[in-house]
């Protein structure tokens, strides 16, 4: 009894499984999980935007202003501590700090907070400001103050050579 | 002719009797819409149930028509709608119904609802009528959401984002979950495809389950505004012609408030982003929902903490479905119910409160009146009403429906 009723749920579970898990991603969708971006023509001090995922990605050239200040920052002032040094490190385990490359999504309701157009206000600690409810990130794109809990995602990425890195 | 069911009616007419024979759905609207004892005491919040029906068929036909033109996908959404509004033979016309037609379908049924929660319609023997019309609720919801997403404007993208971004907030299995539901890693073709294959099911489920809905109500009939059970005839009327040309008289009027807006303020409810065409990379300055969702959304932003705020917005509603155990007094009416009706029209007036604390950046003083709104908002369900059922003095119930009406002629 007990085991007619067992084949009969895996049964189920045979049929639904493909109604199912045919929601998920496309290959199609699963090969863009991975892009190659060149990030030699970005001057230093300058940003740019790509698409990752269907997310936007920030890149960041940071000038050693930045990254002294990010550095300074004294991880007791920090909602979610981190320092810039792990934010800053490639898959290979490189540690390159004039690069900084984040998910530009707000970690609080998902905006795109503002700070990497030219003239965007960067908000009180200089990084990146979120217009929707006021989460301030700083040089590092960790959050600071406001509502969002946790700094802006850095994805995985690789640089292949020195100007080309691989993200995701 | 062995029937179980009572008496065949007689038809004069030899077509209908040769149908009825075979499949009774003249003897049944006859029985069921014709001479149906309906309490003879309705007030106007009794049209809307046909209201809202109305505006069902309304939307299915306008969607039908509308998808005859749509595109879903994302390089052609906006476009093809844009197409309806300009080159579409009557298409501004088609769209102006359908976009309009939500907004008074969810008129129609707030109102439905608040006339279920003052009268009492939602106590025994109604309690499963209730929850039914709760599950069209939530399944309207569900397609309005959907529905909203289809034209592809900013507000669509954006609104669809932090909605759907919530379930991220469920522990374990949130990231996946959500990923899942996306058909990929952000919303995406695949969303809108699949939005639109399901924001065309379900208004037939929804269809199914008003069908469940009125079958639930023609057991013990309607509820009135006495909120006392029919004793005999001389409390009910023949549904048709008294509640058929009562509700077509609601119904018109109703109408020429829908053609009002649809004509004269077809953009009046809904938001100007939502012209501009989605781009994933700009967030608009303030994502809101449509107004129908306003309150809801309030709740979710009351709470600071993601999850907490996810389960809020759920449990408003989900107190609505044990609304009929929540409430322990015996009578129905508020009518008859002095201190409840108060505290009914205060309920009224925190979630308008809160729908305009939705609307409102949360920023301020709409940060502490959205959470006062919000525990307010639980309180009513949660305690006001279990106990005030227990230590409320009702006032005396009249002896009956013709009674009371009778005493009011002779007043």
């Amino acid at each position: 009894m007990v085991a007619t009723g067992a084949l009969g749920a895996v049964g189920v579970a045979a049929v639904a499984w493909p109604f199912i898990n045919n929601l998920n991603p496309a290959a199609d969708t699963l090969a863009l999980s991975s892009i190659d971006v060149n990030v030699q023509p970005i001057a230093v001090g300058q940003a740019i935007t790509v698409k990752w995922r269907g997310k936007p990605v920030f890149i960041r050239h940071r000038t050693p202003e930045d990254i002294k200040a990010a550095e300074a920052v004294p991880m007791s002032e920090l909602p979610d501590p981190q320092t810039d040094n792990a934010r800053v490190t490639d898959t290979a385990k490189k540690v390159r700090p004039e690069w900084l490359i984040m998910i530009g999504i707000c970690t609080h309701l998902g905006c795109v907070p503002l700070g990497n157009k030219p003239g965007q206000d960067k908000g009180p600690y200089d990084g990146w400001y979120c217009p929707c409810h006021g989460s301030a990130y700083d040089t590092s794109g960790r959050i600071r103050k406001g509502p969002a809990p946790k700094n802006l995602e850095i994805p995985d990425y690789l640089f292949t050579s020195d100007s080309l890195v691989r993200i995701g | 002719m062995a029937s179980s069911h009572g008496t065949p009616p007689v038809f004069n007419n030899k077509v209908i009797a040769w149908i009825d024979h075979r499949l009774p759905v003249f003897s049944y609207l006859e029985k069921e819409y014709h001479t149906f004892p309906t309490p003879r005491n309705f007030n106007y919040f009794w049209n809307f149930g046909a209201i809202a029906t109305v505006m069902l068929v309304l939307m299915i036909a306008t969607g039908v028509v509308l998808a005859t033109n749509y595109t879903p996908h994302v390089l052609m959404a906006f476009d093809s709608v844009e197409r309806i509004d300009r080159d579409v033979p009557q298409g501004w016309l088609i769209r102006d119904l359908h976009m309009n037609g939500a907004s008074f379908f969810f008129i129609a049924v707030y109102i439905h609802i608040f006339r279920g929660m003052y009268y009492g319609s939602y106590k025994a023997p109604r309690e499963l009528l209730w929850i039914l019309g709760v599950i069209i609720f939530l399944l309207m919801m569900a397609t309005a959401f959907m529905g909203y997403v289809l034209p592809w404007g900013q507000m669509s993208f954006w609104g669809a984002t932090v909605i759907t971004n919530l379930f991220s907030a469920i522990p374990v299995v949130g990231e996946s979950i959500t990923t899942w539901l996306w058909g990929g890693f952000a919303i995406d073709n695949p969303t809108l495809n699949r939005f639109y294959a399901l924001h065309y099911l379900l208004p037939f489920i929804i269809v199914a389950v008003v069908a469940l809905h009125v079958i639930a109500l023609h057991v013990h009939g309607s509820n009135n505004p006495l909120g006392i059970d029919p004793k005999g005839p001389q409390d009910t009327v023949p549904f048709h012609p008294y509640y058929t040309m009562k509700d077509g008289f609601g119904v018109v009027v109703f109408l020429i408030i829908y053609a009002g807006f649809t004509f004269f303020a077809p953009d009046y409810m809904g938001h100007p982003d939502n012209y501009i065409p989605a781009n994933p990379l700009v967030t608009p300055e303030h994502i809101v929902p449509e107004w129908y969702f306003l309150p809801f959304y309030a709740i979710l932003r009351a709470i600071p903490d993601k999850l907490g705020g996810v389960l809020a917005m759920f449990g408003a509603i989900a107190v609505l479905f044990v609304l009929p155990w929540l409430d322990t007094s015996r009578v129905r009416s508020a009518t008859f119910r002095p201190i409840y009706k108060w505290f009914m029209l205060v309920l009224v007036v925190d979630v308008v409160v809160l729908g305009f604390c939705g609307a409102n950046p949360p920023a301020g003083f709409w940060i502490p009146l959205s959470q006062l709104a919000t525990v307010y908002y639980f309180f009513h369900f949660l305690i006001l009403l279990p106990i005030l059922g227990k230590i409320e003095r009702p006032l005396p119930l009249p002896p009956s429906i013709a009674d009371a009406v009778l005493k009011k002629k002779a007043a």
